[in-house]
């Protein structure tokens, strides 16, 4: 009998015994998580299985789109983009003084500065739907309540990006500027404005174009725009009309996104 | 020697035609815009007093009723895990097709156009089809973040397969490998740290997105949110309201922990 005088062969495994079994605990608690959540949710199983059917009929009634309200929905569109465009423009006067005390460099002290970091957490974490629920229960069902739930919601997004580049501004012009007895104010336009305009500028074009896609939704709730024809035709069954609406958001949107991409190169 | 001159700012847009006529464009646009709108102004005077009512009747909160909340926010929960993995899944093979070095003209501008369809359209606007389609419940819902997930990783995953180094490519095509096991041993390791942090990212946005979806009736605590302003129960919508934000700081924070963690 032979024996193998080699020792025991090393094999190569790419993880540690310890990353083994984090990987498996990982993978274990994902599907539990998984299985936990199909098992106990609330669904009506005939539904899911005739889904696609319907689906596809709902297809077949769309088709082809109705164009004869094309007008109204011209105007709905235009409609649509001016909402996004002035809450656009309103929530930069709302989202600059807060990225100024949400920044830690230029807030005044530390109660401006969580007050700062909360207006922009609280905004961001609310839906423009929810926004616009509220608004319309304060000013009413219209284009006012829609300017302003895009507007409000805007502020967390473009505020927490200015914040964040108002925090990785150059010092030295700011020295520069107070050593030349420049005052907050004249460190404001001249040291940081100046810094933080590409950034500024770019982030409102990004807004913008998402401010666009989000307007399209307000009409659910009566804070106007296109939602609200949408509404209107899926509610009495005129999926034709329906679909020449959705098609007229994708142009918007895909136009959108075109135009601000476009700027957004050469801003930056 | 004139007068001495203080020193002036540069101007960011040095040609003054361009800058002042930027400047009058905008105002025009606005003006334009606002006298266009339909603004009833009348109505938004009254606005400051019923802001007033709503904010008292809405404060103190109202955690009365925390099972009708358990509830809500268990559905919205699940219908983000269960949308997530099933938009993970076909963003996949979407964003194969919608890389342009992997796949062949045809196939891409399909793969494309899937994405831009599913990225164009906010989610309530999916759901409200979705619940004509098959009907109030969760399962419009799932459909409709299943929908939002796919336009979002498949688009940024799409990107990370042509990113990949082509090297590893070469090297298993010249070691005689068909299109799969390209795929198998060439692409996905590539972007499989990639996907993984995408999907916990998606997996937080659908968790946002769920509690809208619900507005229009796709299920989730959205629904309950939108009944109890419909009662004008405002104590108890904003006790919805403040777990909802508390539940979606948390989820950001491990998301973004997690993410951290795994790059």
């Amino acid at each position: 009998m032979t024996r193998d005088a080699t020792p025991a062969r090393y094999d190569w495994q790419r993880f540690t015994l310890a990353q083994r079994l984090a990987r498996f605990v990982a993978y274990l608690i994902a599907v539990t998580v998984v299985v936990w959540a199909v098992r106990t949710l609330d669904i009506f199983w005939p539904w899911v299985w005739s889904a696609p059917n319907e689906i596809a009929d709902m297809f077949n009634r769309m088709s082809p789109p109705d164009l004869s309200r094309g007008d109204e929905i011209l105007g709905a569109m235009i409609e649509t983009i001016h909402i996004a465009t002035i809450a656009t423009f309103l929530s930069l006067f709302l989202a600059l003084p807060t990225a100024y005390i949400a920044a830690q460099n230029t807030t005044p002290n530390a109660f401006t500065l969580w007050l700062g970091r909360f207006i922009l957490v609280a905004t961001r974490s609310v839906n423009t739907i929810i926004w616009a629920l509220l608004f319309v229960a304060i000013f009413g069902p219209g284009v006012m309540a829609g300017i302003l739930a895009i507007a409000f919601r805007s502020i967390g997004f473009t505020g927490k990006l200015i914040a964040e580049a108002i925090e990785e501004i150059d010092r030295k012009p700011i020295e520069a500027i107070t050593a030349a007895g420049g005052d907050k104010g004249k460190i404001v336009i001249f040291g940081i404005i100046p810094q933080v305009l590409p950034t500024f500028l770019a982030v409102t074009i990004l807004r913008w174009d998402i401010n666009i896609r989000e307007s399209t939704v307000l009409g659910l709730v009566g804070a106007g725009g296109i939602g609200l024809i949408l509404q209107g035709a899926i509610d009495t069954f005129q999926w034709r009309t329906a679909s020449t609406i959705l098609i007229a958001i994708l142009v918007v949107v895909v136009l959108g996104e075109f135009v601000s991409g476009a700027l957004r190169k050469r801003v930056l | 020697m004139s007068t001495p001159r203080a020193w002036r700012k540069p101007a960011a847009i040095a040609n003054p035609v361009l800058r002042y006529g930027l400047f009058v464009v905008v105002f025009a646009y606005v003006y334009w815009a606002i006298a266009s709108l339909p603004i009833n102004w009348e109505r938004v005077t009254q606005g400051l007093p019923r802001a007033v009512r709503i904010f008292s009747n809405a404060w103190p909160p109202d955690f009365a009723r925390r099972s009708l909340m358990v509830s809500g926010f268990t559905e919205s929960i699940q219908m983000a895990i269960i949308a997530t993995l099933l938009g993970v899944a076909i963003s996949i093979p979407v964003a194969i097709m919608a890389a342009r070095n992997i796949s062949p003209m045809p196939v891409y501008t399909v793969g494309r156009a899937i994405i831009i369809v599913a990225r164009s359209f906010h989610p309530v606007i999916v759901a409200i089809i979705f619940v004509k389609a098959v009907g109030f419940g969760a399962l419009a819902g799932i459909l409709t973040l299943t929908l939002y997930s796919l336009g979002f990783v498949g688009k940024l995953l799409a990107e990370a397969v042509e990113e990949i180094d082509q090297g590893q490519v070469e090297a298993i095509r010249a070691s005689g490998a068909g299109f799969s096991k390209i795929l198998l041993y060439a692409v996905f390791p590539q972007i499989l740290p990639r996907q993984v942090g995408l999907s916990i990212y998606q997996l937080d946005s659908n968790l946002r997105a769920s509690a809208v979806v619900g507005v229009v009736g796709a299920g989730g605590i959205g629904g309950t949110l939108m009944n109890a302003f419909r009662r004008f129960d405002y104590d108890f919508a904003f006790a919805i309201l403040i777990v909802l934000i508390a539940i979606i700081l948390v989820s950001e924070g491990v998301s973004g922990r997690l993410r951290r963690g795994l790059s």
